[in-house]
């Protein structure tokens, strides 16, 4: 059996390896598959923060991923039509650099998470799910009806937005860009696991009675860790916008929601590489089995199926099987 | 007499037409440890959920060094100095013993709102730990992960948990609870020892672990205390025997 530690550091390689190769034999769809994947990886890695290490089944992580898809979309769109942005109070002009987008994205996942997180807490289980689910459908009709911004034709931008320093435009590196939020933010994940923050969470998760009794407050926490996996969840989306250069109310649906959710069960709760490998397999099946079938998401059921009843620690929990807790 | 750790003044709980609890007072004094007693049914849960915040009182007061305590939640208790453990064990299952441990070392010391270094190599929080597992003799088992405990292991954990909070007072809920007759000797010798470092309020039901630790013991009937007494007093009164020990023998 692999230790977590190569295991990570095996996907890793292997998915900047295919980027590389894909270059290398100049197959610039690949490399778009690939930086698919690493977007989906990133989005499914902020869930995994919350469903993971807090146990708190989000089926609405399409919202945050929705509100940074239109963070891009409606700054990038003001830039290229030279309008100014109207915030009632004052006017701020668009933008097409990268690095303020994704700011935009963050904080305006960060903010929503709050309030969302504060109302949906109160409940658990189902509810929980359901009132999540309530929320980035809520959005999800409001951009439907948003006629300023494309309504259910969606938004599309024509040029990509670009880094300083970098061309944004050849794929290899904007992958390089996404690939490097990626690896950055699995960093972060895996010192929050161990932290002081992650033993009380995951304490709440457990047994929060325990967590109470030694003085922690399980809400609390909990909010943290909802906000912190939105955010994620947002900058997410902001890089999905600029893959596509397009946002549609479909950033919004609960069927994002859902694939997130499948993302991370597939690759492994609560395991800190477990989003790459869902993502990584998800872009695979898709992408073969799309080739021949339209109805390939069959097999991601069966092979879903599977997880759940025989390896309920996900692809990463069969290959490495304890490493969970300490590597 | 040197001022009570903790107290219950008059308090009442009903659910329904249900009295749960009705006008109980009593209070625990440094070093003792008081045993509270009563057959099924007495209202031993209720009053401990309402020393530890679970449920607020429909009326009296709990109060914690002098302090009135009646209106703070569970998690405030706790940081006061209120340690308490569980009848059917809490704790983390898949975390390891010393998680667990450190657990209880975050709570009290620590704020958690710390997200870098990792938990286990704070020395602050680690020494605090390995103390109170040394304590209960969980040493050697700290590595180990709680789901794989024996049920008595997990009894002692559950009291080294308590002890990294560095109590004011503890409130023990059926600590012996499924413990065969040595592991209840064990436990016994730990909490005869854990008195000097904040005392006990013990809701126990195996009676020789009562009677070998009590310093006092008060007696729940049908929601009130039938009384309040040493040992050896509760042993010559004809009304417990009549109202418990009589059922019980």
């Amino acid at each position: 059996m692999i230790s977590e530690r190569w295991l990570s550091l095996g996907v890793l390689v292997a998915l900047g390896g295919v980027a590389l190769a894909a270059m290398a034999l100049d197959t610039p769809y690949t490399i778009t598959l690939a930086t698919r994947a690493a977007i989906l990886a990133l989005a499914a890695a902020g869930l995994n923060i919350a469903l993971g290490l807090g146990g708190l089944v989000s089926f609405g992580h399409a919202l945050f991923f929705g509100l940074g898809g239109y963070a891009m979309g409606i700054l990038a769109f003001h830039a290229q039509t030279y309008t100014p942005l109207d915030l009632g109070l004052f006017q701020i002009t668009g933008t097409k650099s990268m690095p303020v987008i994704w700011l935009a994205a963050v904080t305006l996942s960060a903010l929503v998470a709050i309030p969302v997180g504060i109302l949906a807490l109160r409940t658990t289980g189902v509810y929980f799910i359901m009132i999540t689910l309530a929320f980035a459908q809520m959005f999800y009709y409001f951009t439907l009806s948003w006629s300023a911004y494309g309504g259910e034709d969606g938004l599309s931008i024509y040029v990509r937005n670009g880094f300083p320093g970098l061309n944004t435009f050849d794929p290899i590196q904007f992958f390089g860009l996404c690939f490097t939020l990626l690896c950055a933010v699995l960093w972060l994940s895996a010192r929050l696991k161990r932290s002081p923050f992650g033993l009380a969470l995951g304490a709440a998760r457990q047994s929060p009675a325990r967590a109470k009794a030694v003085g922690l407050s399980p809400m609390r926490l909990r909010l943290v860790a909802f906000v912190l996996s939105g955010a994620i969840a947002g900058l997410a989306g902001a890089l999905y916008a600029d893959l596509n250069r397009f946002v549609s109310p479909a950033m919004f649906g609960w069927h994002l929601s859902g694939e997130l959710i499948v993302l991370v069960i597939l690759g492994g709760v609560a395991r800190i590489i477990g989003p790459v490998v869902g993502a990584g397999v998800f872009v695979m099946l898709e992408h073969f089995l799309g080739q021949i079938t339209d109805f390939w998401q069959i097999w991601l059921g069966l092979i879903l199926l599977f997880v759940v009843l025989f390896a309920r620690g996900g692809i990463v929990g069969l290959l490495s099987p304890k490493g969970g807790r300490h590597g | 007499m040197a001022d009570p750790v903790l107290e219950v003044r008059g308090v009442s709980k009903r659910f329904g037409a249900l009295v749960a609890n009705e006008g109980i007072t009593l209070d625990l004094r440094p070093g003792e440890i008081h045993a509270v007693i009563g057959p099924n049914g007495a209202g031993k849960s209720t009053l401990i959920a309402q020393i530890c915040g679970t449920l607020r009182p429909d009326s009296g007061e709990v109060r914690l060094e002098g302090h009135e305590i009646t209106g703070l939640s569970v998690a405030q208790r706790a940081r006061k100095g209120l340690a308490r453990t569980f009848q059917i064990s809490a704790l983390a299952m898949e975390d390891t013993v010393l998680e667990n441990a450190v657990l209880g070392a975050l709570g009290a010391s620590v704020s958690p709102w710390r997200f870098w270094r990792a938990a286990l190599s704070r020395p602050a929080l680690v020494d605090r730990a390995e103390a109170a597992l040394a304590r209960v003799g969980l040493m050697q088992a700290r590595h180990r992960r709680v789901a794989d405990l024996s049920h008595g292991e997990r009894r002692q954990l559950e009291v080294a948990v308590a002890l990294t909070l560095g109590p004011r007072a503890f409130v023990m809920d059926e600590p012996m609870a499924g413990l065969g007759s040595e592991g209840s000797a064990d436990l016994t010798r730990l909490l005869d020892a854990l008195r000097a470092e904040a005392p006990i309020l013990l809701v126990e039901h195996d009676m020789d672990a009562v009677f070998a630790l009590a310093d006092r013991i008060s007696v729940l009937v049908y929601g009130r205390v039938l009384m309040t007494g040493t040992v050896a007093e509760v042993r010559a009164s004809t009304e417990v025997r009549a109202a418990y020990l009589g059922d019980a023998a």
